[in-house]
């Protein structure tokens, strides 16, 4: 299990070693290298998880390494399918080194599960997981695609022509890539969402209890609508959607993260250590 | 054994004025290979004219004499005395005539380093050359190489990318904001030939419909027929940015043609689909705080320019590694060279080693009469065979790639051991 995670992060690294030379030298063989290695990763990376699964019977979400990792795998995975479908090769130069470095830091956390009681595996529960981590890996990349964005359109606004102009897309690939990945995370954290209050409402007896971290999940998911009402609308495209995908996913993270760590909720110990 | 030499002009030692003056027509060109094929002296030659550059590339024993005998010639069919153009001529032999092909062809002695015209050029002063026959074993060879040189030179390093035209800089900048032109509708206004030039680079790129306004809408009108385009009046300017993309502005107005407000307006309408705005006129015809608007992009002139300006750096940046991969080829060309000039010297060894062997043949057989035929043929097959073992090292030393000065020492000595020469 150990070695399989080990393992697992070093094919991320090579895959950001991968990425960062096609960054420099601009060959297309060095992207593609990035790719597979990243897929390798992918499929050791499940392989860890569905061990994981087997040996307790439940989802692998029961401490903050846990969680980490899954999260990873989800960026890893819905990565993989942005790739395969928009063709935005430089994204890897976003994706691959943080999926190294946090899952770095993640290996080095204690891997004890904390106790939960009220935990029922049912499939409301697997979808309510599954969809969530999705969703905010699709947020991840939507933010990485909106740095990129910026970085993009700062340089073509002041007509400073650098390294990154050379090597990044149009700006319509990366506006279009950024409004695809945030259409699949709002669909994935609305299931997430949905599902989360019939499990609750079937275990709990009743949809929500006001819990911080389903209040600010609540407040991202009226952010992103927000996002994508304005979009449809009155057409907020370009920077200001970059802009708002990069505010967007710090919610995420504060959801992920901050709630946990500031505020209580039956949702902390999943990403306590 | 002939060596490569070449003479030449071009737009760094000579003004324009002198190379118009010897640069060849096509009839010249057949004209001066059919002169220099009848001289004994040059045995292989073919003529590369351009506006840039005249270049006379021979193979010849004799390098003095033939590069007297060129630019006799350059100097009787151009009614120019040799004093006037000696200045400007160059002359290169062996690898650094090899060197300069190499360079030329790969475009990296042209003016604008990495145009792709060159090449085209001398395939077709080469093509002519084959025609006429002029061209032998050292100018296919080189020729041959020159084009694969100039084909690795462009894909391994970056001397073609970059556009270095005010024209087609703004079309890589609005693929840079666009993705794909392809269905981008445009408006140009005003006209000039820059301006045109856009267009065109627009419609290759498969873009939408062209606009065109004018202060006269009768010269809209011939101008719009000439992209295939639709004439608008000038005061519909503003109405059009709603449905066009791009904005090509060339006009001799001395205020603003569009404003910031007006676009500020149409921006809410167009749903913040990008506006590119390429002014190319000065004074300028767009209100550069345009490009401080979210999703509208206003390049004028000056911008353009300073892009090309970085876009020739870059492309000279990359010169120096089509630099080193020429000098690489020249080295695999003068190894090719040297081995040829090995062959006439293997093959006159053989020959001298088999004549003497088929007359010593001879001679013993003469006085062995009571042996069968079949011990004939022994006796040959044995004979061969020793003259082929003997050669073998000998043969196997001078085909080998050693330096230079040894390798002609070994030539040297092997013609003196075994009278070659006599």
């Amino acid at each position: 299990m150990e070695i399989i995670i080990l393992i697992t992060i070093i094919f991320y690294l090579l895959s950001t070693a991968g990425y960062f030379a096609y960054l420099f030298r601009q060959k297309n063989y060095l992207q593609q290298t990035g790719y597979y290695l990243l897929a390798a990763g992918f499929v050791l990376h499940t392989m860890a998880l569905a061990y994981g699964f087997i040996q307790s019977g439940q989802i692998p979400v029961k401490n903050l390494f846990e969680t980490l990792s899954i999260a990873c795998w989800a960026i890893a995975g819905v990565f993989l399918i942005l790739q395969y479908k928009f063709k935005l090769k430089i994204l890897g130069i976003y994706a691959a080194p943080l999926l190294t470095i946090v899952m770095a830091l993640a290996s080095r956390l204690p891997k004890e599960p904390v106790q939960v009681e009220n935990i029922y595996n049912n499939l409301w529960f697997i979808v309510h997981i599954i969809a969530v981590f999705i969703g905010e890996a699709s947020f991840a990349l939507a933010c990485g695609v909106g740095l990129l964005y910026l970085v993009q359109e700062h340089a073509i606004k002041t007509k400073h022509h650098g390294f990154f102009f050379r090597r990044l897309p149009s700006l319509e690939l990366l506006d279009s890539t950024g409004y695809g990945c945030i259409v699949a995370g709002f669909t994935m954290l609305s299931v997430g969402l949905v599902s989360g209050f019939v499990y609750a409402k079937l275990v709990w007896g009743k949809f929500l209890s006001w819990d911080p971290k389903e209040v600010w999940a609540g407040i991202t998911w009226l952010l992103y609508a927000a996002l994508l009402h304005q979009r449809l609308i009155a057409g907020w495209r370009g920077r200001r959607a970059a802009v708002m995908a990069i505010i967007g996913f710090a919610a995420v993270l504060f959801t992920f993260f901050g709630v946990n760590f500031l505020l209580k909720g039956h949702h902390g110990e999943f990403t306590r250590w | 054994m002939d060596e490569i030499v070449l003479l030449g002009i071009n737009h760094k030692t000579a003004p324009i004025e002198l190379r118009e003056c010897l640069a060849f027509s096509n009839e010249e060109t057949l004209a001066a290979l059919e002169t220099f094929k009848a001289s004994p002296v040059i045995s292989e030659v073919m003529v590369i004219s351009t506006c840039n550059r005249v270049e006379i590339l021979l193979a010849t024993e004799n390098q003095t004499k033939a590069a007297e005998t060129a630019k006799t010639y350059l100097s009787a069919s151009k009614k120019l005395p040799v004093a006037k153009f000696e200045q400007a001529l160059y002359t290169h032999c062996g690898d650094e005539a090899v060197r300069h092909i190499f360079k030329v062809a790969a475009s990296l002695d042209s003016m604008m380093v990495g145009e792709p015209q060159i090449l085209g050029q001398i395939k077709e002063a080469y093509h002519t050359a084959s025609l006429k026959k002029t061209s032998g074993v050292l100018l296919n060879r080189l020729l041959h190489r020159a084009f694969f040189v100039a084909k690795r030179v462009r894909s391994e390093t970056g001397i073609g990318d970059h556009a270095v035209s005010i024209s087609y800089a703004a079309i890589e900048l609005g693929k840079k904001i666009f993705g794909s032109l392809e269905g981008k509708k445009a408006l140009l206004v005003g006209a000039g030939e820059m301006a045109e030039l856009a267009v065109e680079h627009l419609l290759r790129n498969k873009s939408g419909d062209i606009f065109v306004a004018n202060r006269t809408f009768e010269r809209g009108v011939k101008l719009a027929q000439k992209f295939n385009g639709q004439a608008v009046r000038f005061e519909e300017i503003v109405d059009c940015l709603q449905i066009v993309d791009i904005i090509i502005s060339s006009t001799g107005s001395p205020d603003f043609i569009i404003t910031r407000d007006q676009v500020k307006g149409i921006m809410r309408i167009r749903r913040n689909r990008p506006l590119f705005f390429i002014d190319i006129a000065v004074p300028r015809d767009i209100d550069p705080a345009i490009n401080r608007l979210n999703n509208a992009y206003v390049y004028d002139i000056d911008d353009l320019q300073g892009i090309i300006e970085e876009n020739i750096q870059e492309r000279n940046r990359e010169a120096i590694k089509g630099a080193r991969i020429v000098d690489e080829s020249v080295i695999h060309f003068r190894q090719w060279y040297e081995n040829l000039s090995a062959v006439p010297t293997i093959v006159a060894l053989r020959e001298k080693m088999n004549s003497i062997a088929e007359t010593e043949i001879k001679k013993t057989l003469q006085s062995l009469s009571h042996l069968s035929d079949q011990d004939h043929q022994a006796i040959t097959r044995m004979a061969n065979a020793m003259v082929n073992k003997i050669l073998h090292d000998p043969t196997r030393l001078l085909k080998s790639n050693e330096d230079h000065g040894e390798k002609s020492d070994h030539l040297d000595i092997t013609r003196k051991l075994f009278g070659l020469d006599e």
